[in-house]
């Protein structure tokens, strides 16, 4: 590495490096004695600071994609790189940690946990750290600040609109200073407004080099992404790059 | 995770459901109580019988008549043909390892002393009965051999009687009444105190055994030199065991029970007179033990039932736990944790309870209850352990949920 200029052969480096590197990829579960082939081998590599939006009719395999880049299953065929590690390899705890380090999961449901405050929650990524994070309350609360909700932080989450939810679950994706975010349908439970509230936030995260992995069935929500991967029965069929809709 | 965490998030749970979180807690605060009220009496029991044996000596045999041999039907315990002075005199001199043998004869009367009376159990014994019973005067002095032979009017009373008769003043030298024959007080005797919490052993007057038959006991002696019991000191380090046997055939060769008849006399030593008198106490610890034993399994079961409630309840946090990098141990630890939480909170609920009910027994019945940091100890570990064997079942579970399946959970 030249020290004259490490910024720029760093920022390259990196942009050589897939973050997410799939390789022939395939699921197959067992319905009882029947396998059912839900991914049949499918290739890409998603790279740095990369916008993706994942589509497909429902039973096209982009949710099981989804776990799978998200380690929370592993693969029956093929080969699954997540930061260069590849995931077959990993046992339960290794990936439980892999988890913890490098993704932050967004859902459509938001998933916080109830009568638990909004701060509370954002933390909770935390406790699970394999190294102690000094001072996690500081951690979580600049996160709300992110998404604009520090004034929030003592709210549960019956307290908070369904938009001020999904923030604070995006704040707790955020936490723990993840490698890249993955949604799934993080919108499908907004309104209009707010969907697009929530969009302009991901679309923030992406100018600031998050690496962002959204599973949608909105065209409107898909065009906030740089590149459109689209699925049909296990199959990638269309991976395509766009110019994405500006904030704003 | 820390312990912290865990502990914060089992507290959280629970304060979540509080009553259901009391309810399920209830069967682990009964568990918790009755074993410590179990605990409590059986221990102060114990103390009370060990207590007794040392102060009633272990190196003792008591002889006293049993059931009478009357064709097909038997008579009662005392019905067989009495003991004498000349069984008591064999055993002391055909016995090896015999230190001292004594008579008691024991009869009810009322003593009268100035405008004081007093019923009380009157002992007739011969001289060596302090030497038996280890058993000293405080004041005064026994009556000897030569009273004892001539039937001397002698008597040496016991501590309680002293305080009743004489009111705390000097007992020794004075003259009393006794059924209505006088004597005179020639000693007091030490305090010997409750007998596993049964008959006060003080309230006695020790008079010389051959002075006994004759005014006391009158009619009803039906052989010479009739006694009521024997005791018999083995000397220290002596086999208690073989002298009881060889007592036992010398009585049978002296009272001519053939081989195969059943004895007509009893030999007990101390421990076992102690612990006949503690066999009802016994049963009743044995009882509340198994009260006790149900009702923390039951309150476990309980516990169970709720934990997995709660695991089904909590699906999609588990997944979404797990989801943000919860390892199946941090889960496991977590439902334990909270498990644990709930039993001991029971336990230490039912540990005041079950304190308060022994102090209550004690107050109440009269019954010796000793309450040791031990017995706490396994009121707390008893609950925690319930807590971990009924919380692990269901902790299992949440920790083996697929992540894909319980975040999707409805």
């Amino acid at each position: 590495m030249n020290s004259s200029a490490p910024y720029r052969e760093t920022d390259a480096d990196r942009a050589a490096t897939p973050v997410v590197s799939c390789r022939d990829l395939g699921k197959t579960y067992m319905l009882g004695e029947r396998p059912l082939e839900v991914l049949k081998g499918i290739s890409f590599d998603i790279m740095p600071a990369e916008f993706v939006a994942i589509m497909g009719p429902s039973g096209s395999g982009k949710s099981t994609l989804l776990n799978l880049i998200g380690a929370l299953d592993t693969p029956t065929k093929g080969h699954l790189l997540i930061d260069g590690t590849d995931i077959a390899s990993l046992d339960s705890d290794a990936l439980a940690h892999l988890r913890n380090r490098m993704i932050g999961f967004v859902f459509q449901q938001f998933n916080l946990l109830r009568r638990t405050s909004a701060l509370e929650n954002v933390k909770l990524p935390l406790l699970y750290s394999e190294r102690p994070v000094p001072d996690p309350d500081a951690v979580a609360l600049r996160r709300l600040e992110q998404v604009g909700l520090a004034d929030r932080k003592n709210h549960t989450s019956a307290q908070l609109s369904g938009g001020q939810q999904q923030r604070v679950a995006i704040a707790r994706a955020l936490v723990g200073d993840p490698k890249l975010i993955l949604a799934d349908e993080p919108t499908g439970a907004l309104d209009t407004r707010t969907s697009k509230d929530i969009m302009d936030l991901f679309a923030k995260l992406h100018e600031e080099g998050m690496i962002i992995i959204m599973v949608t069935h909105e065209p409107d929500i898909a065009a906030y992404a740089g590149r459109l991967l689209r699925f049909r029965d296990g199959q990638l069929v269309d991976d395509v790059r766009q110019v994405p809709k500006a904030i704003p | 995770m820390n312990l912290e965490s865990y502990l914060r998030s089992a507290l959280a749970a629970i304060r979540l459901n509080a009553m259901r979180s009391l309810l399920t807690a209830l069967g682990v605060i009964i568990g918790v109580a009755s074993v410590i009220v179990m605990s409590a009496i059986g221990s102060g029991a114990r103390q009370e019988v060990e207590r007794s044996i040392s102060r009633l000596g272990t190196n003792m045999l008591t002889v006293s008549p049993g059931s009478a041999r009357m064709g097909p039907s038997q008579g009662g315990a005392g019905t067989a043909p009495p003991l004498s002075e000349d069984d008591m005199q064999a055993i002391r001199e055909r016995i090896a390892g015999v230190e001292a043998v004594t008579a008691s004869l024991s009869v009810g009367a009322t003593v009268v002393y100035g405008n004081q009376n007093w019923s009380t159990s009157i002992n007739g014994t011969s001289a060596s009965y302090p030497l038996v019973r280890d058993w000293d005067v405080a004041e005064g002095r026994y009556f000897d051999s030569a009273e004892v032979v001539r039937g001397a009017k002698v008597a040496v009373v016991g501590s309680t009687v002293a305080r009743q008769l004489f009111g705390g003043g000097a007992a020794v030298g004075e003259r009393m009444r006794i059924a209505g024959a006088p004597f005179e007080v020639i000693g007091v005797m030490e305090t010997r105190g409750q007998a596993g919490g049964f008959r006060d052993q003080d309230d006695v007057i020790f008079i010389p055994v051959t002075t006994a038959r004759a005014r006391l006991v009158g009619q009803s002696v039906t052989v010479p030199n009739q006694v009521g019991s024997i005791l018999v000191k083995i000397e220290d380090g002596g086999d208690l065991a073989n002298a009881q046997d060889e007592i036992t055939g010398l009585l049978q060769q002296r009272r001519r029970i053939r081989p195969g008849e059943q004895d007509d006399f009893r030999i007990r030593n101390v421990a076992e007179i102690v612990q006949a008198r503690t066999a009802a106490q016994r049963t009743l610890t044995w009882l509340l033990a198994a009260t006790a034993a149900v009702s923390l399994v039951v309150g476990g079961i309980g516990i169970m039932n709720i934990m997995l409630v709660s695991v089904t309840e909590r699906t999609r946090e588990i997944g979404l736990r797990l989801a943000v990098g919860a390892r199946r141990r941090d889960i496991l630890a977590q439902f334990l944790t909270e498990s644990i939480v709930l039993c001991l909170a029971g336990g230490l609920i039912g540990l005041a309870l079950g304190l308060g009910a022994a102090y209550a027994i004690s107050v109440m019945a009269g019954w010796p209850v000793l309450i040791s940091s031990m017995i706490i100890m396994i009121g707390i570990g008893a609950s925690a352990s319930v807590g971990i064997a009924f919380g692990y079942i269901p902790a299992r579970k949440a920790a083996h949920l697929n992540p894909i399946d319980a975040l999707r959970y409805e």
